[in-house]
């Protein structure tokens, strides 16, 4: 075990954990302040703001400090390392390279959207000198919004740091983005005609620590302070990359990544970031419909829930064989067991289904070679498979229904009238359901909806129940690699919609609220495979499910677990 | 809990003199008063609406929007009147600044800008907080309106005020005439923060040419 003294204070560092001086520091709960270093990105120590007094202590006692300052972002720390942060040297180069890095800065916070969120701010206060002794005139340099179609580039207030440049180098592989010029004309730019539109490009407007790089999505939409976060998953693989929604009074605004070594690092693609919007589409649902012979007539909830019940009761009870659920993998672990536990316990003949799970093309692997080849070793995957929660959906139904049956065979049953009613759950907003199958399910004698968006099954079913988008409920979704993580509700639903763990738990007659750690306990004494949930609460990064329990493969949609880390 | 003997202290009424027993003298100056009030009267009532008030300088009143030079509304849509507002009477949409001539070194503003003259406590924080002295607070008291819809004041309602206002010599536009405020002007930025002190030990404030830093 080696010590560092950070500031007087000692630190233990475990064996094997390779640090530098911002990392070491940051353990002993010490802020060195830094733009250029990045945990994923290669050192480059250009920003010269996280300069600090760096010595060692000799086997006999004394330290011998260096002379001068050293960057803590390039320098290691091992076995009696001294760093000192808070001298008066330090402080005044701090204060010294703020000053240099404001020279060209154009200070127009009011109208930046990093402004709340931005490094220069929190630095200038915190070690800053808060006015300048610059008496020429300040470089302007012209905005570029061809820079990529996502991402727009106030050159002004870049402070060069490089990071972007590094992250188009390291992570996408794309190397879209260069420094152009010397000195204090350098300037961020891409290629005439090469934006950089590469599928990880919206993480360069989350690495720039100052407003440099903005997202024209989120141009000006909203300040930063208002908005309010929920930590969750995006749905849009199942890579599952830990997030965090921002909203203000219930519109969803922007996704950020969250750091999870164990989902996906610290960034997330841009299919998930900008793909969200359905969630705000006119044609979500917003009301429970019941259709008699043909006419669509909107109910209230406390009308439509006792029919369905009764009607699911009395089709189960006709013929219990004939009546099946199709659970979406769009749903949570929760959702999954609380239909499943429900239809079992009217008939263990009543049959469960695995909805379509979407694959579209291969996994997408990060960075990219010269070519566009994928590398042998991926730093980021977008996953082929376009759902969240397949492998949870197949933990539950393996539990109940022994096997996964697939949609494809399900409906085959359905053409051979093998399949009379049916309770379907999509909640896919890219369709779950072709308009040749929708036809044939409306020819059933009972077809019930849960979905968010219209689509071709809604305006056929029987009862339409309008559920809730991912951001708007609670529950857990295990991704890929079997890490099983909470996704909080963070907006409300539009109209009369709710989440689907409460229209679920409503219909299987259960007394009380939905609390969804409680639930988590209820799967995890059930399901052996699950057991890992019994923890109730999965924190802030998950909680990965026994390697063993799912090592049986799925459907053959997607991957098998552990392959392509 | 009763109060104890030793705290309570007895007084005697004092007795009259005999003066004070006739009346006479107290009915005397009573009517002396009366006599002064019908002969010096002044009035202390203001006839409103016919006489108007003479308001202090820094009186708060209804909003008005400025615009600089060249006419273009001076909000930057920086949403910090928005945000320093404690009744939540401002809502403001902002947009990308039209890319012409006529916008021309301005990356945002306004596309739309309502107050809520009714939820307003015109405590003027907004006034306060802006940082490119856009809005302000006027004269104006009197606002009237059939519905409520009358007194959300929309963005052209806004600057119509300032049209009204700005030669009646109560409202001088107070800061940066015509100009957009400090925080938009890059060239002229002062080489020390306008709003800092500097600290007399800081070595680095020590001016490197005479006159620029004084400490």
């Amino acid at each position: 075990m080696a010590t560092v003294q950070v500031n007087g204070q000692d630190v233990t560092i475990g064996d094997g954990e390779r640090l530098n001086c911002i990392q070491a520091a940051a353990k002993a709960g010490v802020e060195i302040p830094h733009y250029c270093w990045h945990k994923d990105l290669s050192v480059v120590a250009s920003c010269r703001m996280c300069l600090v007094e760096m010595g060692d202590k000799k086997p006999d006692g004394t330290i011998a400090m260096q002379p001068k300052l050293v960057p803590g972002c390039q320098t290691p720390v091992k076995d009696g390392s001294v760093i000192i942060t808070n001298s008066d040297k330090v402080k005044g180069a701090e204060a010294g390279t703020l000053e240099f890095l404001l020279l060209n800065h154009p200070l127009d916070c009011p109208v930046c959207d990093q402004a709340g969120e931005c490094y220069l701010q929190d630095y200038s206060y915190k070690y800053g000198r808060a006015y300048s002794r610059m008496q020429e005139p300040k470089l302007q340099k012209a905005d570029k919004d061809h820079i990529g179609d996502q991402i727009t580039l106030f050159t002004d207030r870049c402070v060069m740091c490089t990071r972007c440049v590094r992250f188009t180098k390291e992570i996408s592989g794309t190397s879209e983005l260069q420094v152009v010029s010397r000195g204090n004309h350098a300037e961020i730019d891409v290629f005439p005609g090469e934006p950089c539109n590469n599928k990880l490009a919206g993480n360069v407007v989350d690495i720039c620590p100052v407003g440099a790089l903005c997202s024209k999505d989120f141009l000006y939409e909203q300040r930063v302070w208002w908005l309010k976060g929920a930590n969750s998953v995006c749905p849009g693989c199942s890579t599952g990359c830990s997030i965090r929604i921002d909203q203000n009074k219930d519109v969803v605004y922007r996704l950020k990544p969250r750091e999870n070594p164990q989902a996906q690092g610290s960034f997330m693609c841009d299919d998930g970031r900008f793909g969200w919007k359905y969630i705000q589409d006119e044609k979500r649902l917003r009301m429970p419909v019941v259709r008699t012979s043909g006419t669509p007539v909107e109910q209230a909830w406390d009308r439509v829930l006792p029919a369905v019940k009764a009607a699911i009761e009395e089709s189960i009870k006709r013929d219990a064989g004939r009546f099946a659920a199709v659970l979406s993998p769009w749903m949570t672990v929760e959702e999954a067991f609380l239909l499943a536990k429900f239809v079992k316990s009217l008939s263990p003949d009543a049959r469960l289904v695995m909805g379509p799970v979407a694959v579209v093309g291969e996994d997408d692997l990060y960075p990219k070679g010269l070519h566009g080849e994928a590398p042998a070793k991926p730093k980021f995957t977008i996953r082929a498979e376009k759902c969240p929660n397949r492998l949870g959906v197949e933990l539950v139904l393996k539990h109940f229904e022994g096997e996964v049956i697939s949609f494809a065979d399900a409906m085959a049953d359905v053409g051979l009238g093998r399949i009379e009613s049916l309770f379907a759950v999509g909640g896919d907003p890219a369709g779950w359901v072709t308009p040749e199958q929708a036809a044939q399910l409306a020819g059933l004698r009972l077809f019930v909806v849960q979905d968010i968006l219209a689509s071709a099954a809604s305006e056929k079913a029987t009862f339409v129940l309008p559920g809730s988008a991912w951001a708007e409920r609670d529950g857990t979704f295990i991704n890929h690699n079997g890490l099983a993580q909470g996704i909080a509700k963070a907006v409300r639903g539009p109209g009369e919609s709710r989440a689907d763990s409460r229209i679920l738990f409503d219909l299987a007659g259960r007394k009380g609220l939905v609390h969804i750690p409680t639930l988590r306990k209820e799967i995890g004494a059930e399901i052996p495979a699950l057991a890992a949930l019994a923890v109730g609460q999965l924190g802030e990064t998950g909680v990965s499910i026994t390697t063993s329990s799912v090592a049986v493969n799925g459907t053959g949609a997607g991957k098998p677990v552990g392959a392509a880390g | 809990m009763a109060i104890s003997d030793k705290d309570v202290t007895w007084v005697e009424e004092p007795e009259m003199t005999f003066w004070e027993a006739l009346f006479v003298p107290a009915i005397i100056d009573g009517l002396r008063t009366t006599a002064r009030h019908v002969t010096g009267y002044k009035s202390v009532t203001q006839q409103y609406p016919e006489q108007r008030p003479e308001l202090p300088m820094n009186y708060r009143g209804v909003h008005r929007l400025n615009k600089d030079d060249a006419g273009r509304v001076k909000c930057v849509a920086c949403m910090m009147c928005a945000t320093a507002c404690p009744a939540k009477c401002i809502d403001i949409v902002a947009a990308p600044a039209p890319k012409n001539e006529e916008w021309a070194g301005r990356d945002k503003y306004p596309a739309t800008f309502v107050i809520d003259e009714l939820k307003c406590i015109y405590c003027g924080m907004c006034e306060e907080a802006c940082p490119v002295d856009a809005i302000e607070l006027t004269h104006i008291y009197d606002l009237v309106g059939t519905s409520r819809q009358d007194l959300t004041y929309d963005k052209e309602k806004l600057l119509d005020v300032f049209e009204q206002t700005k030669n009646s010599g109560r409202d001088p536009i107070r800061t940066h005439m015509g100009r957009l405020g400090p925080a938009s002007e890059f060239e002229s930025l002062p080489p020390l923060g306008p709003a800092t002190a500097v600290p007399t030990g800081d070595k680095a404030a020590r001016g490197v040419s005479s006159g620029v830093i004084s400490s």
